[in-house]
Parts: structure tokens; C-alpha cells; sequence
């Protein structure tokens, strides 16, 4: 029953973004206010029912219902109870009805709060976003529903893949889901005024919180899917350059330089045909990421079921909503007024330079994620690798960096260079000293690349900050400090990866109980190796002393664990986290005469990765509670004056 | 000069706004080229032609003989199915040797990674085709066959050689090419 309540609602909700659709189409051609008006409801109801589709999927499969496909396969009633509730998305048909709820909940949320966009501007939008969901609708619908019966029901499910039983799967798929398709209304907007052609900087103050809430999620995602990858996988990196996580990596940067063009719009009426493109580009990026996943078109570690009939649907809806939108942008931008004009050394120059870095970085990304499909078109097989990625993207990264720190100390609309150049005089000292100071301590030992990411990263620290200077700190706006605060999260997580690239000690030692083994001033003590059982594993758990200079012992535990549905062993690497950096031990096999391997890394500030992650999600948040708390304040002495 | 300039920065503006829309273009051709490209993920086996590893394996079911590789080199083709009571495909493509069985295919199987109880059960439930079946409980011949999954099924010849291997599960539109295979093994 629940299965049919489930298939039946998203039936209606897609028959309601049809309809939603009509409404926009009829009531903006024939300027008919009472079809307007109901655009709204419809809206935010086939957002109420995808959640009920979603919600019952969940149910499903916290019940272990075996009579569903989609539980059978990817769900066993031996899981534990938080597996079974993630494990909703943890697969291809759940993971795309996640997407058309978040898609649906975007839209109803769009409905309910937009209320800076013009009138016909904001019923555009929804249109737009109708048309959209209709196509992944009838994707979901027509070639991955996930409420599809089996007859007769299975005695048992066939489990989840053991490495997506972590409890990161609760988090990192939706907030990541959160961010792609919260973009989706960024390109809503852009078509809406396209068709409108009522692009402002009216138009940006309101598209801009939309924006920087999908970034906002999407930054969080990733830090948080780094994060696991890195202690999930057990090989100590944070990041492979897989074509997952450049398809999530290229929305990211799309998305970043659009917050960043449409503040230049919205403060300064400039930049409109850029900002609306890179609306249109961003949620672009993410149905090239997912296209590129689901068709098994490219080969990756994130394994979904293939199928190619999926990657034919996907690309037609490519084609449609991409192709479409571009060649609106054609048809329509030339009819768009040209911005305000700005000087050679200002705010808006300094951004545009942000932007064109941004997209270059976007570009090579790109094109190192689809070379392998250019070149087997011409019949060599080839694979590009984290070198490709590394040198190319890695320089650009860091003078983007030192572009970020330059950036906010430049004045809107015109400055004197030599003045910019004074303001970035104690960045500059900074550099030197940690120059010095690297040089000093590890010439020889140190790369080019981690050492240029170190001194760059303690230059930009102390240039994010640098706009508080001589500020009275309590008057200072909320998303001043947000955009100081992400400024800063962005150059700490450099440090954190140029640390970690240039200081990781590795040892890899062959111990049996009693060993000992020495590296980087840890001494880490093999006391003994047991097997034990946890809900639906047994694993073989190494117990380990770990004491840095003689200091006192903490307990470490790795394990090699093996589940029995599917069938496959995992390694649960052991973290110990100190200020300076973290401890990641490794169990591997048995050598056979009594011995096992052990891979011991130590990572100096490589927390500071992450840390910097959620400081740049962070200052996103500050700054669209900010920005919105201002309009709330003002619209409410307007109404206290009256 | 100066209305010469416009036209020309005009005629700039214009082709660049064209230029994301032609761009998409040649994405979406080498998309669909690579889409639409033939599929070879069908693996082609370096087993075939060659002898079976030599193996001995205990009985995996309560009403069936155990497994040797000198069984399946008697002067007549045969068919070896490896599979798992835990796997789905496997109860899937049951049917299929039911169908074979009964076009006069004689079948032996690996049972991997498995327990007595649980193949007496699989076979209670989705019939049982087999005339003897080895268990495999560590995938050891598994692996030395260079099969790589569960379901897949050998065609052995009469003198014990490998004929053709069939990876992934056996679907109804399989079954006339397998008895063919069989045949054209003799």
C-alpha cells in the first residue's frame, strides 16, 4: 500500500508541474491574473507531495518491506536501523527521487518566500522550475521508479554496500543534493528573467540568497564527503580527482563565481549577460555531474547501476534544458541593456578577475574529466589522473587565493593602485616571514607547490581578516564578517592541504602482538588482535597504545571488517586527533607468519582541511542571515515610520 | 571609423553570446558519441580453450555428489554453473536451467561461499538442475576458473577444456545460443 501511496503521489506531482506550467505559459501570455494566481498553491503542493513520495520510500525501507525491488536490492532487514533509513538514498532510483523532492521543496520555497522579484519575473520563475522537474519526473517515473514491486517478495534484501554503511551516508548525500539542486533555482530565476528581460540589480538582490544558500549546502557536502572518503577509505587522501567528485567540484566553482558576480550585480548594476550565464552554468554543472554518474559513460569509484537507457534519458534531458536554456540566453540577452561601467583598478575589476579565474579553474576540470571520453572517441583509451588536475588547477588555485585576499581591500567603482598596494603591505611582510620560516625549517624536504600553498595561505589569512582593520567590530555588518569568515576558511584549508602534502610521515610495518613500532616522535604499541562482532559484521580489531614523546597512552582500535551481505571486507582505519594534526592507522592483511600490516600516517594540520570547509559554509550562512535580517530591519521601520 | 568599430565590437558581442550554446553542442555530440559507442564492457574470456584447474571439492547440498574437475572431462560436453544461495540474480536465472536440463544439458555447479542448509533451501525453492555441486567456501577455484562473480557458467568440453564462458546471469533469449555452444563443443 505504501508503495502505491508513494508511486501515486509523485503520479500527481508531476501531473501538478505540468500544470503549474500551463499556468505560468497561459496567465503570462494572455495576461490572465486568475490563472497567476493560482500558480502558488500548485507550486507548493507538488512540493508537499514529493516529500510524501520520498517520506513513504523512507518507510519502506525502514520496514525492510522484501516486496519492494528497489529494498530487496539494496537493503538488508539484518541492518541496523540508521543504514536502512540512509540507505534510502544510497542507490540510483532513491538518490533521484531525493533530487525531485529537494527540486519540489526549492520550488514550494520559492513560491512561499520569494517576494523582492517582480511579479511576472517570479511567475516565470516558477515555470521555469515546473519545466524542469517535469522532465526528471518523467526520468524517475518512466525509467527508475523506485517504488517497482517484486513478485514473489524476496526471503531477504541483498544489503548495502558495507562502504556506504557509515553515518555519513545520513549527512553527505543530502546536504550535497541540497546544494545541486537548490541551483536549480538560480537557473530557474535566470530563465524567468530572461523571458522577462528584467535583469537588475533588483533581480540580483533577490536571486542572491537562493545562491548563496545551495553554495552554502554544497560546501558543506563536500567537505563532508572528503571527510569520509578519508577515514572510509582507508588510504589517507582527502581528494582523487574521481569524475564524482568533479562533478560535484564543477557546480561548486560555478556556483562560487556567481555569488560572486551577482553581488557585483546587485551592488553595482554590472556584469548582468556573465551573472545570468553563470546561473544558467551552474546548474548546468550539476546535471553534466549526474549524467556523467548515472550513464557509466566514465568509470569511477562511486559505482551505481548503469544502464544505458538511463544515460540516453539523461542526455536528452541535457539537451533540452541546456540546449534550451543557451539558446535563450542568444536569443534574449542581446535585448539585456549593458551594465554600469567601472574602472581598471576597482571592487568590480577585482571580482571580474575572481570570476575569470574561477572559470578557467571550471574549464580545466572539465576538460581533464572528459578527456578520457574525447580521446576513446578517436580510439585510445586513456585515464587522467590528481597530476593532471594538481599542476593545472593547483597555480591557478593559489593566485585565485591571493586574488581573494586583494579583493575586499579595493574600493567599489574606482581606487589608486598604489593605495591597494599599501593595504596589501602586511599580507605581503607575512609572506616573507613564512617564507622565510618554511625555507628555513624544510628546504629541501618541501615541494614547490605545498611550499607556495604555505606562504600563500598564512599572506591570505592575514588578508582576509585585514578588512576588520580599524573597524569598530560590533558595528561591523553580519556579512562583512561572513565573507571575512569564509575568506578565512578558504586560506586555513589551504594550509591544511599544503601542510598535509608536504610534512605526512608514512611507515608501513610488519607487527604481531607485542611490537613496537616508532615514527615522527609516536610510539605505537601492538598489544594484541581479536576478532569481534557488531551488528551485521565481525571484523578482526587490532588493539594499539598510541604515546607521542613519552607523553600518556591513548587506546587505538583499526579493524578489518568483514560483512556477510554483500560479501566484502572493509578497513576501518583508526584516527587520533590532535591540534596539530592526526594520527591514521591502518590495519591491512596477514602476512602469514603471525605478522599483519600496519600503515601508520602522521598528517600535521590536515584537520585544518575541513575546519576550513565549515568556516567557509559558515561565513555563507552569516552572510545570508545578514543580508536578509537588513531587509527584514528596513522593511520593518518602514513600516514603524508609516 | 568609429561606426566601423561598433559594428565589428557589435558582431564580437554577438558571436560570443552564440558561443556557450556552440560549445554545448560539441559537448553534447561527444556525450552521445561516447553513449552511443558499442558497449565493451562484455568481457572476453582469456579462459577459453584452456584446461580446468584441477580441483576436488566436498558436497555442497545434503542430495547431490561432490565435485572433482576429473568429472567433468568424461567424453561429453557439460555445462558448470557457479552460484550462491545469496544471490539474487542467481534465483533469477534458475528458470533458464531448469530450461536447459530439460533440452538435455547436463549441469554441475560451484556453490561459493556458502553453507549446506542454505543451498538445500535455494534448491527446495527454485528447483534443482544439478547432477553434482562442489563447494567453493573461499572462492579458491572460483578465482583459478577466472570467474570473477556469481552467476556464471562454463560450457566444458568432452576432455575437460574450457569452450566458452558466460559471465553475469543466463536470460531466456540465452538459452538457444548456450545449447548451441554446448553442441559445437562436442
Amino acid at each position: 500500500m505504501i508503495a502505491e501511496a508513494g508511486l501515486a503521489a509523485l503520479w500527481l506531482a508531476a501531473a501538478l508541474a505540468l500544470l503549474q506550467l500551463v499556468l505560468v505559459v497561459f496567465g503570462l501570455a494572455g495576461r490572465k491574473e486568475e490563472l497567476l494566481g493560482a500558480v502558488r498553491p500548485v507550486a507548493v503542493s507538488q512540493g508537499l507531495l514529493t516529500l510524501l513520495a520520498f517520506l513513504s520510500l523512507i518507510l519502506l525501507f525502514l520496514r525492510s518491506d522484501m516486496s519492494v525491488m528497489l529494498v530487496v536490492t539494496n537493503s538488508h532487514s539484518m541492518k541496523p536501523w540508521l543504514y536502512k533509513f540512509a540507505g534510502t538514498w544510497g542507490n540510483h532510483e532513491g538518490s533521484m527521487l531525493l533530487w525531485v523532492t529537494v527540486m519540489g521543496a526549492a520550488g514550494s520555497a520559492v513560491a512561499l518566500f520569494e517576494r523582492a522579484l517582480g511579479r511576472s519575473t517570479h511567475m516565470a520563475t516558477l515555470g521555469a522550475q515546473a519545466a524542469i522537474s517535469l522532465g526528471f519526473y518523467a526520468f524517475l517515473l518512466f525509467s527508475s521508479n523506485p517504488f517497482a514491486r517484486i513478485d514473489p517478495p524476496a526471503a531477504d534484501g541483498e544489503g548495502l554496500n558495507p562502504l556506504l554503511q557509515d553515518p555519513g551516508l545520513a549527512f553527505h548525500p543530502p546536504t550535497l543534493y541540497l546544494g545541486y539542486v537548490g541551483l536549480s533555482v538560480a537557473f530557474s530565476f535566470a530563465l524567468g528573467a530572461l523571458l522577462t528581460r528584467q535583469v537588475d540589480a533588483a533581480f540580483a538582490r533577490a536571486m542572491r540568497p537562493w545562491v548563496l544558500a545551495a553554495w552554502v549546502m554544497l560546501t558543506l557536502g563536500i567537505t563532508a564527503g572528503s571527510y569520509w572518503a578519508y577515514y572510509e577509505l582507508g588510504w589517507g587522501g582527502w581528494w582523487f580527482w574521481d569524475p564524482v567528485e568533479n562533478a560535484s567540484l564543477m557546480p561548486w566553482l560555478a556556483a562560487t563565481a556567481l555569488l560572486h558576480s551577482v553581488t557585483v550585480l546587485a551592488t553595482r548594476d554590472a556584469l548582468r549577460a556573465w551573472t545570468v550565464m553563470l546561473a544558467v552554468i551552474a546548474f548546468s554543472m550539476s546535471m553534466v555531474g549526474t549524467f556523467l554518474v548515472r550513464s557509466g559513460i566514465l568509470t569511477s569509484v562511486h559505482a551505481f547501476a548503469v544502464d544505458p537507457e538511463r544515460g540516453t534519458f539523461i542526455l536528452a534531458l541535457l539537451a533540452i534544458y541546456i540546449g534550451g536554456a543557451f539558446a535563450l540566453f542568444g536569443w534574449r540577452i542581446g535585448a539585456v541593456r549593458e551594465g554600469a561601467p567601472f574602472e581598471l583598478v576597482s571592487r568590480e575589476t577585482m571580482l571580474v578577475v575572481n570570476n575569470l579565474l574561477l572559470s578557467v579553474i571550471l574549464g580545466l576540470v572539465l576538460i581533464g574529466t572528459l578527456y578520457p571520453l574525447l580521446t576513446e572517441a578517436f580510439g585510445h583509451k586513456v585515464s587522467v589522473g590528481a597530476p593532471y588536475f594538481d599542476r593545472m588547477a593547483g597555480p591557478l588555485a593559489l593566485v585565485l587565493m591571493i586574488a581573494m585576499a586583494a579583493g575586499p581591500l579595493t574600493r567599489w567603482r574606482r581606487d589608486r593602485f598604489r593605495a591597494v598596494a599599501g593595504r596589501l603591505l602586511i599580507p605581503a611582510a607575512v609572506a616573507f616571514v613564512a617564507l622565510a620560516l618554511v625555507v628555513a625549517l624544510a628546504w629541501g624536504r618541501i615541494g614547490i607547490l605545498p611550499l607556495a600553498g604555505l606562504v600563500i595561505a598564512a599572506a591570505a589569512a592575514v588578508g582576509s581578516v585585514a578588512p576588520l582593520w580599524k573597524r569598530n567590530l560590533r558595528r561591523t555588518p553580519l556579512f562583512t564578517w561572513g565573507m571575512v569568515i569564509a575568506h578565512l576558511g578558504c586560506a586555513v584549508s589551504l594550509g591544511g592541504m599544503a601542510s598535509d602534502s608536504a610534512f605526512t610521515v608514512e611507515k608501513l610495518a610488519a607487527a604481531r602482538p607485542g611490537d613496537t613500532i616508532e615514527m615522527a616522535g609516536w610510539t605505537l604499541r601492538f598489544t594484541r588482535i581479536m576478532p569481534i562482532a557488531g551488528d551485521n559484521w565481525t571484523a578482526l580489531q587490532a588493539d594499539m597504545t598510541a604515546s607521542r614523546d613519552g607523553g600518556g597512552a591513548v587506546e587505538l582500535h583499526p579493524q578489518s571488517r568483514f560483512f556477510a551481505s554483500p560479501p566484502t571486507t572493509t578497513t576501518e582505519a583508526a584516527l587520533l586527533t590532535r591540534w596539530n594534526g592526526q594520527l591514521y592507522v591502518v590495519l591491512g592483511q596477514e602476512t602469514g607468519d603471525g605478522r599483519w600490516q600496519v600503515r601508520v600516517w602522521w598528517k600535521p594540520f590536515v584537520t585544518f582541511i575541513w575546519l576550513g570547509g565549515i568556516m567557509i559554509a559558515l561565513g555563507g550562512a552569516l552572510a545570508l542571515v545578514g543580508r536578509e535580517r537588513r531587509g527584514w530591519l528596513m522593511k520593518w521601520r518602514a513600516r514603524a515610520a508609516a | 571609423m568609429a561606426d566601423e568599430m561598433a559594428g565589428e565590437g557589435g558582431g564580437m558581442r554577438k558571436m560570443l553570446i552564440w558561443l556557450p550554446l556552440v560549445l554545448f553542442l560539441g559537448f553534447f555530440g561527444l556525450f552521445a558519441s561516447g553513449l552511443l559507442k558499442p558497449d565493451d564492457r562484455v568481457i572476453s574470456s582469456k579462459m577459453v580453450g584452456r584446461p580446468l584447474p584441477a580441483f576436488t571439492l566436498p558436497a555442497a547440498a545434503s542430495d547431490r555428489p561432490p565435485l572433482a574437475s576429473s568429472q567433468l572431462a568424461t567424453g561429453k560436453p557439460r555445462l558448470l554453473n557457479i552460484f550462491a544461495s545469496w544471490c539474487l540474480p542467481c534465483a533469477a536465472e534458475a528458470p533458464q536451467l531448469m530450461a536447459l536440463k530439460r533440452a538435455g544439458a547436463e549441469i554441475d555447479a560451484i556453490a561459493i561461499r556458502d553453507a549446506r542448509a542454505d543451498v538445500d533451501a535455494f534448491l527446495r525453492r527454485y528447483g534443482n538442475p544439478y547432477a553434482r555441486i562442489g563447494l567453493d567456501a573461499r572462492s579458491a577455484v572460483q578465482i583459478a576458473m577466472g570467474s570473477s562473480g556469481v552467476p556464471e557458467t562454463f560450457v566444458i568440453d568432452g576432455k575437460g577444456q574450457i569452450a566458452y564462458q558466460h559471465i553475469g546471469d543466463i536470460r531466456a533469449d540465452d538459452v538457444p545460443m548456450i545449447l548451441d555452444r554446448l553442441r559445437s563443443a562436442q
